[in-house]
């Protein structure tokens, strides 16, 4: 999962890392006091989980409460991106002599966690040419190496200390926490030299979260999406009215590929994974129902593992109960195909051989 | 460079060459029992099964069950498992497995934590073994071998080599091939996660010198950068087999996990054009539909 900035900096203060004052908030009369308590001036910064905020205008300097009853209110209303305020921090000022960039992240065709660390910091890393660049293997870094970074930055005295002991400090929260991502964009350098950390970014590896408590309260779901992943399949929710089925990731995105390309938009993206059961299918068929946008079903199987015999029956049951009343667009191959339609002739569901001809199918059928 | 073919098959010489002996790590959990007997049934060599407390007793009163590696290995001296403990058993098992001396682990399981694959292949690395996986569907020579949870209908043996990310659409495509007549001669699956036991340019490596391949698919997905790191392989190597691919995920949105753990685009890191845009740079087509990848193949043996 992706950390908000505020969220990040929880965990960067757990650890020690150098931060300005900040406190979070989800309303006006919350930041009213937090204000109080933090002092003028300070910034507004928007919690989104998309990056490109500064400028879209999700970051704005307050100095007075006048200020900060119209600024408040319009960096909450924004929309970055698509994405909706999680919540709103206020951040103490910060009086930088440079901004520079630190990061560790999982390099996955290198299978390593690799440090890269940049003079320039408070830009798109991507865009800044001169990158330093350091494989670290598991993620543990040595003092040599946090040395080594400092001075290939260009550091000397305090603030390459301040480098070193942020660097070491990063690669204990990414061992520890088992991050994919910590990133600092930017480490600032302030007037006495120290650094301190501006922004915080920060993804953890989803399969670890079995071991690690501690982080889901950041846990970020739909409840639809959370629904699913207790049932055992994975679901994403997406804005258009056709809602996707199929076995495996790779056949499922290959879907919704492919109902693009023909002018159709896609509700949802439902893998029923290779454990999917009549009851297991029956519930994904009860949180499609509940999604009020969906005009119809496209399912495409390939049945290996998963009979597709299971999965007709559990369409069948959704019949039966009322639950679906909404056009059913089907291709099914694989283990016990044929049987599987004999068992949906006469139903809701609209069967096709071919993929192609059930999402055309499918656009037709949900245009209205 | 890995001797696939070497470990899958052995050498004409070898008193066990087309049948190399095969352990089954879980074969008494559900998952793995049921995919032991279809293994079995395929005419893969299982030679024992391991289940921590259940050694002495055997597996559909023919495979014998061991308590650990160690044990499976002495008495049967596989080289060869494929495991389907939980996620969170993985590391264990695999140790378990690599210390004994196992030289090809597949790794079936899905949902491994990133941090205990890459332990895992740390070990493997010091063993000189290879894991394919984790959440692989596994590696298959049609109508020889088959060390994974394939069904067996999509697949016939000849002579085109099939890498995949993904389980459901290494079938669906190996099933068009078939059907437009172009058999395989062995089909590889990478896995959907973050990282891999055998990435794309590994499993390239292991297939890009049979001597009489025909032709090569790659199927991809979004995430990462191992399909661009492959094209630009191909063409530091002039790899001039008839070579197609397909990617899934181009309609899928940025920054969220398309069910596979790998299968995510950060920024531009890891989407579908950067990965078409490769391909198409080292002239490779990419199909728009799993159904035209044989088509597009057949398009580039006439030339």
């Amino acid at each position: 999962m992706q950390l908000l900035e505020f969220q990040a900096k929880e965990i960067f203060r757990e650890y020690g890392i150098s931060l300005l004052d900040s406190i979070a908030s989800t309303n006006i009369e919350e930041g009213r006091k937090h204000a109080k308590q933090l002092g003028y001036p300070f910034v507004i910064k928007i919690q989104v989980p998309v990056g490109g905020r500064g400028k879209a205008g999700g970051i704005q300097k307050c100095q007075n409460d006048d200020e900060f009853d119209i600024k408040y209110p319009q960096v909450m209303d924004l929309e970055i991106k698509g994405e909706k305020a999680r919540a709103i921090l206020l951040e103490k000022m910060a009086d930088i002599k440079k901004e520079l960039y630190l990061s560790i992240f999982l390099n996955r065709s290198k299978r390593c966690y690799t440090i890269i660390a940049s003079a320039e910091g408070g830009v798109e890393i991507e865009s800044v040419k001169t990158q330093i660049i350091k494989e670290i293997g598991l993620g543990d870094v040595s003092d040599e190496v946090a040395k080594e970074v400092a001075k290939e930055m260009g550091l000397e005295g305090i603030t390459a200390e301040g480098v070193v002991d942020t660097l070491k400090k990063l690669s204990k929260l990414t061992i520890e926490k088992e991050a994919e991502l910590v990133e600092i964009n930017p480490l600032a350098i302030m007037q006495d030299d120290t650094v301190m950390a501006l922004d915080g970014k920060f993804v953890t590896d989803d399969n670890a979260n079995f071991r690690h408590d501690e982080l889901q309260k950041y846990q970020e779901k739909t409840e639809i999406e959370e629904q699913a992943e207790k049932s055992g399949f994975s679901l994403v929710e997406l804005d258009g009215d056709i809602a996707v089925v199929g076995n495996g990731a790779g056949l499922v995105m290959s879907t919704l590929d492919m109902l693009s390309d023909n002018g159709g938009k896609p509700a949802c993206f439902l893998d029923v994974g290779g454990g999917a059961t009549t009851e297991s299918v029956y519930e994904a068929l009860t949180l499609i129902s509940k999604l009020d946008r969906v005009k119809g079903i496209l399912v495409n199987l390939y049945g290996g593992i998963v009979k597709t015999t299971v999965v007709a029956e559990a369409f069948l049951k959704a019949y039966e109960n009322n639950l679906i009343d909404i056009p059913v667009f089907s291709r099914l191959k694989g283990t016990e195909s044929e049987k599987a339609k004999e068992m949906l002739e006469g139903s809701r569901t609209n069967m096709f051989d071919s993929i192609e001809e059930a999402i055309n199918g499918a656009v037709m059928g949900t245009k209205k | 460079m890995t001797d696939i073919f070497g470990l899958l098959k052995g050498k004409p010489e070898d008193s066990d060459y087309e049948k190399k002996g095969v352990i089954v790590q879980g074969i008494t959990g559900s998952y793995g029992s049921v995919h032991a007997k279809q293994m079995i049934a395929y005419g893969t060599n299982v030679v024992a099964g391991v289940t921590p407390g259940k050694g002495g007793q055997k597996f559909e009163g023919t495979v014998p069950i061991y308590n650990s590696m160690q044990e499976a290995i002495d008495a049967t001296n596989a080289k060869i498992s494929i495991l389907f403990v939980p996620a969170k058993f993985f590391l264990g098992a695999a140790k378990d497995a690599l210390n004994a001396g196992i030289k090809l682990l597949v790794a079936i399981p899905e949902h491994v934590p990133i941090r205990d694959t890459m332990e895992a292949l740390d070990l493997a690395k010091q063993k000189g073994a290879v894991i394919i996986g984790p959440n692989t569907p596994g590696i298959m020579i049609p109508e020889l071998i088959k060390i994974g949870i394939m069904p067996p209908m999509p697949f016939k043996a000849g002579k085109i080599a099939v890498l995949s990310k993904s389980g459901t659409l290494l079938y669906e495509i190996s099933d068009a091939l078939t059907n437009a007549g172009f058999g395989q001669s062995i089909t590889i699956g990478i896995g959907g996660d973050p990282v891999n036991g055998t990435r794309l340019i590994d499993a390239f490596e292991m297939v890009k010198d049979i001597s009489d391949l025909e032709g090569l698919v790659i199927v991809g997905e979004i995430g990462g950068d191992s399909e661009e790191m492959l094209a630009q392989k191909i063409i530091d190597l002039g790899f001039n087999k008839p070579t197609v691919a397909y990617i899934a995920g181009r309609a899928a949105p940025k920054e969220k996990r398309m069910g596979h753990a790998g299968a995510i685009v950060m920024g531009t890191y890891g989407s579908a054009e950067s990965k078409v845009s490769m391909f198409n740079k080292a002239n490779i087509p990419v199909a728009k539909r799993p159904a035209e990848v044989p088509v597009l193949l057949a398009g580039k043996m006439e030339k």
